[in-house]
């Protein structure tokens, strides 16, 4: 059966191609096909960016609050998971990367043609690729890897961005606003943007901006979303100017383990391909968390007597974000650099300048995630080598261009997400309150909000 | 019957329980504490340091008969003793009565240590 219907496509070839030279020109349409590597390898990415969140991101976050807190940051992950996974179906998906009817949005934002999925088949190819693509039946190209897949994919993505801000207001919000804020913000905030720099639509895109796997559609965007609702939400009622330390780092170690080993799938899955692009994706993302995991234990060793297990996860999860935009642009050298960068920088800013600047960004959401992500961003302008992909440099190899249009994509996305939180945050204090109140959060969370306690005395 | 609570460092504890081991003393409670006071540790958390306001310490509770106070205690004084400030307190008080559940015996004769 199988034969015949290979003799078959053969035949249709043949009778295309009998047509087709009938004309001058002699190209040979073949059918596309499903690239079964490719597909295997994203499917197995897919796996590893939901491992991020849970029980990654979970578990890094929910060490480093109190212990009153941790479920309260467990479950603010887990419905993440759930609620942004049925907007992205529902319509989060076709408003980022499916096409607006009406023109003069189309840079801006995605229209509804693919809402509830609509008209995508299991045997769509993906409109969306990177380096591998083949010819459709209609002569554009696509993607090698089924539709879905590329769907779910990029609904990982949806879940986490979202998810890292908590971060910033952890242990004191109350879960109804937390809920309805980020809800709110993945639609308004996340999709846009994602839209901007993805989709083949995205007005950022078509300047040429450079985002492998997303610092600044995730890292930015969250980070400066963590940073205006630290200062909006007020500190939390015990914070005396420095970290409240950590309930349980065991939970924090594990936490960065998970992070790192999905950060395989995050940056070596955005080529979507298995392939050398894809390799050395996952060569730079595992050097530069190297190099600035060391780096952070380092200057811990140096500056405070002592290397920490918070301090060289951290360490290690700044410079994982930092190499996210440039993953697919730099090789090893371009690693080395952004993970030390990373962590001199991201260093200071947690250890000094938040201290001094007196806001309360709990786990440090912002110093590490939002300034990993706008370093690793504008150097991507700047160490971009041809020598991974040949279309395109930095500033380094000459095309200062690069540079420009990573800083305009870089303060575009900061004062979007930023005055765009402060909007949704306001609409949401307003009509049902985001503050927890202060008994609340000094009783804490894990009891007011859901009623459980994490570490009970029952046997 | 006395009862002998004392604060000690958790670094000094295997050897207070060797001394009062050493002592005949070999039934006796113990759990760790927090509380709060001048010599506070130092903590440091992603660069920042600062004075965590909390004291790490261990408990240990014991009943004896008055005939083992004085060696009990001194037990103690000796093996839980450096010199540096912090290093603990140690209170005595008086125990009306004991009962032992099983056998509902009372007095000094409930008492493991003999």
């Amino acid at each position: 059966m199988k034969k015949y219907l290979v003799s078959l496509a053969g035949l249709l070839t043949v009778f295309n191609s009998n047509l087709a030279a009938q004309n001058i020109s002699t190209t040979i349409k073949t059918i596309p096909k499903i690239d079964t590597g490719d597909t295997s390898w994203m499917i197995v990415a897919i796996a590893f960016v939901l491992l991020m969140s849970i029980p990654g991101l979970a578990l890094f976050y929910g060490g480093l609050v109190r212990r009153k807190n941790v479920l309260n940051v467990f479950m603010q992950i887990f419905i993440l998971v759930s609620v942004i996974t049925l907007e992205w179906v529902t319509f989060g998906y076709s408003n980022t990367f499916g096409t607006n009817s009406i023109e003069a949005l189309k840079p801006y934002i995605g229209g509804f043609n693919w809402a509830f999925l609509n008209n995508i088949n299991i045997s769509d190819l993906s409109p969306y690729f990177v380096s591998h693509s083949q010819p459709a039946t209609d002569g554009h190209l696509i993607g090698t890897i089924p539709h879905i897949v590329f769907i779910m994919f990029q609904c990982m993505f949806a879940i986490i961005t979202p998810a890292l801000i908590i971060g910033a207001f952890a242990e004191r919000i109350n879960f109804k606003g937390f809920l309805i804020f980020s809800i709110l913000w993945a639609v308004l905030i996340y999709n846009p943007v994602a839209h901007w720099v993805w989709s083949n639509d995205g007005w950022l895109n078509k300047l040429g901006t450079l985002d492998f796997a997303g610092g600044i559609v995730v890292h930015i965007n969250a980070g400066i979303a963590a940073i205006v609702t630290a200062i909006m939400l007020g500190k939390r009622r015990d914070y005396k100017g420095h970290a409240i330390p950590a309930h349980d780092i065991t939970y924090v170690a594990m936490g960065a383990g998970l992070l790192w080993v999905g950060w395989f799938g995050f940056n070596a899955g955005s080529g979507l391909a298995a392939d050398g692009l894809a390799g050395n994706a996952l060569l730079v993302t595992h050097v530069a968390g190297a190099t600035a995991a060391l780096t952070w234990a380092l200057l811990e060793w140096i500056i405070d007597k002592r290397p920490t297990v918070v301090g060289i996860s951290t360490g290690a999860i700044g410079g994982l974000a930092t190499i996210t935009p440039a993953a697919g642009y730099v090789g090893i050298g371009g690693a080395l650099a952004l993970g030390l960068t990373a962590s001199l920088i991201c260093f200071a800013m947690v250890a000094y300048i938040k201290p001094k600047l007196g806001y309360d960004d709990s786990l440090d959401a912002f110093g590490v995630h939002g300034i990993g992500g706008i370093i690793g961003s504008i150097l991507t302008g700047v160490l971009a080598t041809p020598l991974i992909q040949s279309a395109y440099s930095g500033s380094l190899y000459g095309n200062i261009h690069q540079l420009w249009v990573q800083l305009l994509a870089v303060g575009v996305t900061i004062i979007y997400s930023g005055i765009g939180t402060f909007i949704l945050f306001k609409i949401t204090e307003k009509l049902i309150g985001v503050r927890a109140s202060d008994t609340h959060e000094a009783a804490g969370l894990d009891e007011t909000q859901h009623g459980e306690t994490a570490y009970t005395n029952f046997d | 019957m006395k009862k002998i609570e004392a604060i000690i460092r958790k670094s000094k504890f295997e050897d207070v329980k060797q001394a009062l081991y050493d002592a005949g003393i070999e039934w006796f409670s113990y759990w760790d504490i927090t509380g709060l006071g001048k010599s506070t540790e130092e903590q440091v958390v992603r660069g920042q340091v600062f004075k965590s306001g909390y004291i790490q310490r261990r408990m240990v509770s014991i009943v004896v008969r008055d005939i083992n106070l004085e060696k009990t205690v001194n037990a103690i004084l000796n093996a839980a003793w450096t010199g540096e400030t912090g290093d603990g307190k140690l209170f005595v008080s008086d125990i009306r009565e004991t009962f032992r559940i099983r056998t509902k015996e009372s007095g000094p004769d409930a008492l493991f240590n003999k």
